[in-house]
């Protein structure tokens, strides 16, 4: 059971975002971590593995610093890598993401391809659906539950009202999301040997990729511009003396809410 | 003039409300630019669903047929890419739903139609459509422009809009037959799980009492629900509680959960992140109790209380008790 994990390098959740006013893209010169919906695909792939045997690699595509995002998922017990870095990729949208990353996967050997329910920065989620698409094999995404069986996976899908389980043959394509499992930290062992694991760098012309189809130039969206909205205006807000309660109560029944 | 095409979503026999929303961003466009609206409905036993879009378009396209009686993005693409060649609508709009999002991006691909998902406005100007989006969690609002093209694809925010008005005369219906299916169904749906069928819906509530993390612990859902049901609400909740699996799902608000509108929403221990406050557009009051005066839910909150949410819990419920 061969497994490809899709991992993305995003700004750390609690850095502030910057944008710049040229191009409208993120200022990433900030710190930046593996995206936190990420480390439960990782997770996921190994405990397939853990089960089931394979290899496990890590497909990433991002800028040379997104190596450090990748080798987390090396210490977390991946075990090798491909990230794919060329300045021709800066702004791809989801479409033109998801032509690289298909690219990519086709250059190596998979049952399954995990990816995390999102990105915290685009946060479009749909990058999966176009990978599935373009590799012609079947999406189970948003994920709460994986069961490989044989060459055939048991999954539950989370919707918003409650859950669908299907049956799929592999090989599939999944998402999953946060809570499926509990993703274990690196060890300082797993951190050491990250380090000597393969981590094949390629760039556009390596993966044979059209650059007429990536980068933004290549995309078929792009951000005209871009807003901070104004605050929403705050109403009232209390201390709570001991009387919150009642002054709660209160307050619904002179609206007439209540 | 050109098309303006929806495509619908529904469950167990039941149209889901972002249907009637795009609706009504479709109608407004279409207003305003003298063009058509047109709703496409797949699945399996669909007559009931058809009168309730009849008078809120121009055309409702039906493919109704056993093989579709559950969601499949990869034939339902298919299907869509195959009447998007056909009927070559300017626009097309998907919900930004669990089921659309695997939809959307498999028929850009089919297409080749520029797609901007999760968007909160669309605009046309002239042939041309623009998407106002919010990214960085909300952070942010986008405006993203298209490359030009034949057609467009969108998905749209649940919430983002007002269901549709039954304004119409009764629309043309059109049942194509199906296209030869080059795909076989890929996955085989087993069932569904804790959806919450017969218990009160969320979404319908006039009033919401809803726990998040800060309620503290799981036995504090008992007097919650209990204070629901004195003020004559119902109970719901932020993911975490749900993660925590101390809640079914559908009792969820938020992008992953359920858009709701009540008139009262009584948030317990929400913290008010962006994904769970995009699910409450259209709310009429919201009442917030957090420990943290900073958490973003007073930012939205018409009244807020700044204290320990479990004993305030206990406060709310004698007073409740007091005046019912």
């Amino acid at each position: 059971m061969n497994i490809a994990v899709c991992v993305k390098q995003v700004i750390d959740t609690e850095a502030e975002k910057r944008l710049d006013p040229a191009t409208w893209r993120l200022d990433r010169n900030v710190t930046c971590i593996l995206n936190p919906y990420d480390e439960y695909a990782v997770e996921e792939a190994l405990r397939i593995k853990e089960a089931h045997g394979g290899e496990v690699t890590a497909v990433c595509m991002g800028p040379q610093k997104a190596e450090d995002a990748v080798r987390k998922s090396l210490a977390m017990g991946v075990d090798s890598a491909v990230l794919v870095v060329d300045e021709a990729l800066t702004g791809s949208d989801v479409q033109a993401t998801a032509y690289v990353l298909a690219e990519a996967l086709k250059g190596i050997q998979w049952d399954l391809v995990i990816f995390g329910v999102r990105s915290t920065d685009g946060e479009t989620g749909c990058v999966p659906a176009a990978v599935a698409e373009r590799l012609g094999v079947p999406l189970l995404s948003t994920l709460a539950k994986v069961e490989v069986q044989g060459s055939s996976v048991a999954v539950h899908r989370e919707t918003e009202q409650g859950y669908v389980s299907y049956e799929c043959p592999l090989p599939a394509v999944l998402s999953v999301i946060k809570g499926i499992n509990e993703p274990r930290y690196p060890s300082m062992k797993g951190i050491m040997g990250a380090k000597k694991k393969p981590l094949d760098v390629k760039d556009a012309s390596a993966l044979g990729l059209d650059t007429a189809q990536v980068g933004l130039s290549g995309s078929k969206t792009k951000v005209l511009s871009a807003r901070i909205p104004e605050p929403r205006k705050a109403g009232v807000k209390i201390e709570d003396d001991g009387t919150g309660a009642q002054k709660i109560v209160e307050f619904l029944a002179s609206q007439k809410l209540v | 003039m050109a098309e303006i095409m929806v495509v619908a979503e529904h469950r167990e026999g039941e149209l889901r409300e972002i249907t009637l929303q795009m609706l009504h961003k479709a109608a407004q466009l279409s207003g305003e630019r003298g063009h058509q609206t047109a709703v496409v409905l797949l699945g399996s036993g669909l007559e009931g669903l058809v009168d309730q879009v009849r008078d809120r378009t121009d055309t409702v396209v039906v493919y109704d047929d056993s093989r579709l009686e559950h969601f499949d993005p990869g034939l339902h693409a298919e299907i869509l890419a195959a009447l998007i060649a056909q009927r070559a609508p300017l626009l097309t709009l998907l919900g930004h739903t669990p089921w659309s999002m695997d939809l959307a991006p498999a028929l850009a691909v089919k297409t080749g139609y520029p797609l901007a998902t999760d968007c909160v406005d669309i605009l046309l100007e002239g042939d041309r459509a623009k998407a106002v989006r919010q990214i960085y969690n909300g952070k942010i609002f986008a405006r993203m422009a298209f490359r030009d093209s034949a057609g467009y694809l969108a998905t749209l925010r649940a919430g983002a809009f007002p269901a549709a008005e039954r304004a119409r005369s009764l629309a043309e219906i059109v049942r194509p037959a199906l296209p030869a299916l080059s795909l076989p169904a890929t996955r085989e749906f087993l069932g569904y799980e804790e959806t919450g069928k017969g218990e009160v819906d969320i979404a319908q509530a006039d009033l919401l009492v809803s726990v998040g993390r800060g309620i503290g612990e799981e036995d504090n859902i008992a007097p919650a629900r209990e204070l629901a049901g004195l003020l004559g609400g119902t109970l719901s909740c932020s993911r975490p509680i749900v993660d925590k699996r101390w809640l079914p799902k559908y009792h969820q608000v938020g992008t992953s959960g359920k858009s709701v509108r009540p008139k009262v929403y009584l948030a317990l221990g929400i913290s008010g992140a962006f994904q769970h406050v995009a699910g409450l557009n259209g709310t009429g009051t919201i009442i917030a109790v957090n420990k943290d005066k900073k958490a973003p839910i007073f930012r939205v909150a018409q009244y807020g209380a700044v204290t320990d949410v479990p004993a305030l819990l206990t406060a709310l419920r004698t007073e409740a008790a007091k005046q019912s």
